[in-house]
C-alpha cells in the first residue's frame, strides 16, 4: 500500500513502479548511499505525512488541507482529483516549496520540502493551467531560454534545448513569434516546454488543460504522456478537476475534497468501489425467448429493457437491447451460448462501467458542481 | 531518440547534487536570462524612443528655455542636462524595478522565480543590469543631444573620480531600488500609486534641475538619504569644475564614500527584505500566489 487514504482507508494495490526508469535500480541505490546524510531514506517520488495547511483569514482561518497522506511511487503519473477549492492547488504549492505545511511532513525525492529547498527546485518543475508567465515581447525561443539561465544551462546548452522541446512540443512555425501573440493552445504548450527545460525528475501539473478547447487540450494530453514514455523514472502529480482527464492519463489517483484525501487507488479500483457487478449493454438482432430466457441464465443477476439513457445513441436502432447485470464476467459465456440456442445474433456488446463521478458521489454524497456551489472549510 | 531528452542524471539525488562552482554558474546565468528581456526590449519597441527620449527631453528643454530668458549662468544650463540624463534611471528604478515585483506575481513569473534553484537576488540583479541598459541609452542621447543642442560645456578634470561616482550612483541607486520593489510588494499597495507618490517629491528633493544645495537643510537631508540627490550633486561639482554655482553640499569625494555606504547598506536590505519575502510567503502563502 503505497496511497495511503483517509475516510476509506482500503489498500489499493498498484500498477509495478517503474522506479528511475531505463536506469539501473543499483545507480539509485549508490547515489542515495552517497547522500544519505542529506537525504531521507526513502524510494518515494512523493511522501506527505499528516500535511495541514491552515490559512490565515478573517472571520476565521481556512484549513486547506487537513492531514493529508499521500506516497507517490517514481515513474507514476498520479492524479489528484477533486472540485474546486478541495485543496488540490495547496498541496501542490506544499510540495513545490511555495507553501510551508503547518503540520506535518512531506518529501519529494527524499527532499524535505521545508528544509530543502535548494535541492529540490533543482529537480523538479511546475507548470499550471492558464499560465502567462514569462513577457509578452519576447519570442517563444527568447522566452524558453531565458528561463533555461535559471536553471543553469549554459548559453549555447540553453538553445539546444531549446530548439529541441520547441519541436518535441510543436511550435517550430512559432518560434519566432512574440509570446503574446500566442493563441491559448500554443501557450500552453509553450508552458509544458517551459517546464521540461531543466530535465525534471518530477513534473507538477495543476490544471494543466483549463481553459483549452478539446483539441489543444487532447494534444497537451498527449504531451505530457510522450515526455513520461521518452523518460520512463519521471514522475508527474497533475490535478484537475476533469474527471476523463484523470481518468485518461493517470496510472493511479487520489479523490480530494475538502483538504482530504477521501481515497486512492487506479481508476479501475475506484470504480469497483461503487459497482461490484458486471453491467452489460447487449444488442441483438432479435430476442425470441424474451428477457426473460436470459435472466434464467447461470450468472445473470438481471436482464432488462434499458432506459433511453442507458441506450443513448442505440435507442434509434431496429435491435432488441438488454441490460445485463452478472454477478462476474464469466457469466457472459452463458449469456453468449443461450442467444447461439434461441438463433439470435450479437450486434454489439459494451460493458458500462461507473465513472469517476459515481465514485466520488459515492464518497461525498454529491457531485462536483454541487460541491463547488459551497463555502470553503472552516478551521475546527 | 526522442526530443525531450536532453541530458540524462542517473537518479534524482544526483541530478539534485551541484557543486558550488555549478550554483554560481547558474546564479551568474539568472541575472543575465532575467536582464534579456529588458535588453531585447529596447530594439524591439520603437515606440519607446518617443516615450523615454523624446518626451522627457521636452521637459529638459522647457527648463533650459526658461534659465535662458532669466539669463542665469550658463553651468546651470549644463545642470539641467545633467539632471534631465539622471531622470531616466530614477524613472527606470520607479516603473521597472520597484513595482516590477509586484507586477510579475500577477504575471506568475514571481511564483516559477521562487521554484528555480535561484537566489531572487540573482533576479534583482537581472533586473537591474537590464534596466541600466535602457535607461543608460537614454541618458546618454538626452546627455549627448542636450550637450550639442544647447551649448553646454563641460569642465572635467578628475575623468576616474566622475565615472566613479556615476557607477556608485548607479549602485546605489539599484540597490534603492530593489529594497523598494521588496517594499512594494510586501505593502501590498497598488504599486502604480506608490510610484507616483514618490515620482514627483524626489524629483524636487534631488535637485534635478537647480543645485541641491539651494534646498539648504531640506537638500542635506536628500543627500543623506537619496542616492540620485548626492549622486547628481557630486558629478556637478566633477563636470563643472571652477564654477562657483557647482559648489556642493559636501565636497564630492566625501559624497562618493556616502554613496558607498548607501550601496552596501540597500544592497544588503534588499537581501534581508528578499529573505523575508520568501519567509513571509511560504508561511502565510501571500505574495507569490496569485490573487491573494
Amino acid at each position: 500500500m503505497r496511497a495511503a487514504c483517509r475516510g476509506i482507508g482500503e489498500p489499493a494495490p498498484m500498477k509495478g513502479p517503474r522506479r528511475y526508469g531505463r536506469f539501473a535500480r543499483p545507480h539509485a541505490q549508490r547515489y542515495h548511499r552517497e547522500l544519505i546524510v542529506s537525504v531521507s531514506p526513502t524510494s518515494l517520488a512523493i511522501d506527505a505525512r499528516a500535511v495541514r495547511r491552515v490559512y490565515k483569514a478573517k472571520p476565521e482561518p481556512i484549513v486547506a488541507l487537513d492531514g493529508v497522506d499521500l506516497q507517490v511511487e517514481p515513474g507514476e503519473l498520479f492524479g489528484l482529483l477533486g472540485p474546486n477549492g478541495a485543496g488540490k492547488t495547496t498541496l501542490i504549492k506544499v510540495l513545490t516549496t511555495l507553501l510551508l505545511p503547518t503540520s506535518g511532513t512531506a518529501r519529494v525525492f527524499g527532499f524535505d520540502v521545508a528544509r530543502q529547498t535548494t535541492e529540490l527546485r533543482r529537480i523538479m518543475n511546475i507548470v499550471s493551467g492558464g499560465e502567462q508567465s514569462g513577457y509578452g515581447l519576447l519570442h517563444v525561443r527568447e522566452q524558453l531560454w531565458m528561463f533555461s539561465q535559471f536553471y543553469g544551462l549554459g548559453v549555447r546548452d540553453g538553445w539546444r534545448r531549446v530548439d529541441q522541446l520547441i519541436e518535441a512540443v510543436g511550435l517550430t512555425e512559432q518560434r519566432l513569434q512574440k509570446v503574446s501573440s500566442l493563441s491559448t493552445g500554443q501557450r500552453q504548450k509553450l508552458n509544458l516546454a517551459r517546464g521540461l527545460l531543466n530535465d525534471p525528475w518530477i513534473l507538477f501539473l495543476d490544471e494543466p488543460t483549463l481553459g483549452l478547447d478539446v483539441s489543444a487540450a487532447r494534444q497537451t494530453r498527449e504531451l505530457v504522456q510522450q515526455w513520461q514514455r521518452a523518460l520512463p523514472g519521471r514522475t508527474i502529480l497533475l490535478t484537475s478537476h476533469y474527471m476523463a482527464e484523470v481518468d485518461e492519463l493517470c496510472d493511479r489517483l487520489a479523490i480530494v475534497d475538502r483538504g482530504r484525501i477521501l481515497a486512492s487507488g487506479t481508476s479501475a479500483e475506484l470504480k469497483r468501489r461503487v459497482q461490484r457487478e458486471s453491467i452489460f449493454l447487449l444488442e441483438v438482432d432479435r430476442l425470441p425467448g424474451g428477457h426473460q430466457a436470459l435472466a434464467a441464465v447461470r450468472g445473470v443477476l438481471s436482464a432488462v429493457e434499458p432506459t433511453a439513457h442507458d441506450l443513448g445513441s442505440a435507442a434509434d436502432r431496429q435491435t432488441v437491447s438488454v441490460k445485463l447485470t452478472l454477478d462476474d464476467d464469466a457469466a457472459l459465456g452463458g449469456v453468449v451460448g443461450e442467444l447461439g440456442r434461441m438463433g439470435a445474433s450479437i450486434v454489439a456488446l459494451a460493458k458500462s462501467e461507473p465513472t469517476l463521478e459515481d465514485v466520488f458521489v459515492e464518497l461525498v454524497g454529491r457531485g462536483f458542481a454541487e460541491r463547488e456551489q459551497e463555502p470553503a472549510e472552516k478551521v475546527r | 531518440m526522442s526530443a525531450f531528452v536532453f541530458r540524462h542524471s542517473e537518479s534524482p539525488e544526483q541530478a539534485a547534487r551541484w557543486d558550488r562552482r555549478r550554483s554560481l554558474a547558474t546564479q551568474l546565468r539568472s541575472v543575465y536570462g532575467r536582464a534579456y528581456p529588458r535588453i531585447i526590449g529596447a530594439r524591439r519597441e520603437p515606440s519607446w524612443l518617443l516615450f523615454e527620449i523624446l518626451l522627457p527631453f521636452l521637459t529638459t528643454s522647457a527648463f533650459v528655455f526658461v534659465y535662458r530668458a532669466l539669463d542665469a549662468p550658463a553651468e546651470f544650463i549644463g545642470f539641467v542636462v545633467l539632471g534631465g540624463a539622471m531622470t531616466a534611471f530614477w524613472l527606470n528604478i520607479l516603473w521597472m524595478m520597484a513595482a516590477q515585483l509586484y507586477w510579475e506575481r500577477d504575471q506568475g513569473n514571481l511564483e516559477l522565480y521562487f521554484t528555480a534553484p535561484i537566489s531572487m537576488m540573482s533576479i534583482l540583479f537581472g533586473m537591474a543590469i537590464g534596466g541600466l541598459f535602457m535607461s543608460g541609452t537614454r541618458a546618454a542621447v538626452v546627455l549627448i543631444v542636450g550637450a550639442t543642442l544647447y551649448d553646454v560645456v563641460f569642465a572635467v578634470e578628475q575623468w576616474l573620480l566622475l565615472l566613479a561616482v556615476f557607477f556608485l550612483t548607479m549602485a546605489a541607486l539599484y540597490g534603492l531600488g530593489m529594497v523598494l520593489a521588496s517594499f512594494f510588494l510586501l505593502s501590498g499597495r497598488e504599486a502604480w500609486h506608490l510610484s507616483q507618490g514618490l515620482q514627483e517629491p524626489v524629483y524636487f528633493v534631488s535637485g534635478l534641475n537647480f543645485p541641491v544645495a539651494r534646498l539648504g537643510m531640506l537638500g542635506a537631508v536628500a543627500i543623506a538619504t537619496i542616492p540620485l540627490a548626492v549622486g547628481l550633486d557630486a558629478m556637478r561639482q566633477l563636470a563643472f569644475v571652477g564654477s562657483e554655482h557647482a559648489d556642493g553640499v559636501l565636497p564630492a569625494w566625501m559624497e562618493a564614500l556616502i554613496l558607498v555606504g548607501m550601496a552596501a547598506l540597500f544592497i544588503g536590505l534588499a537581501r534581508w527584505m528578499l529573505g523575508q519575502i520568501e519567509r513571509l510567503a511560504r508561511v502565510e502563502g501571500k505574495l507569490t500566489v496569485k490573487g491573494t
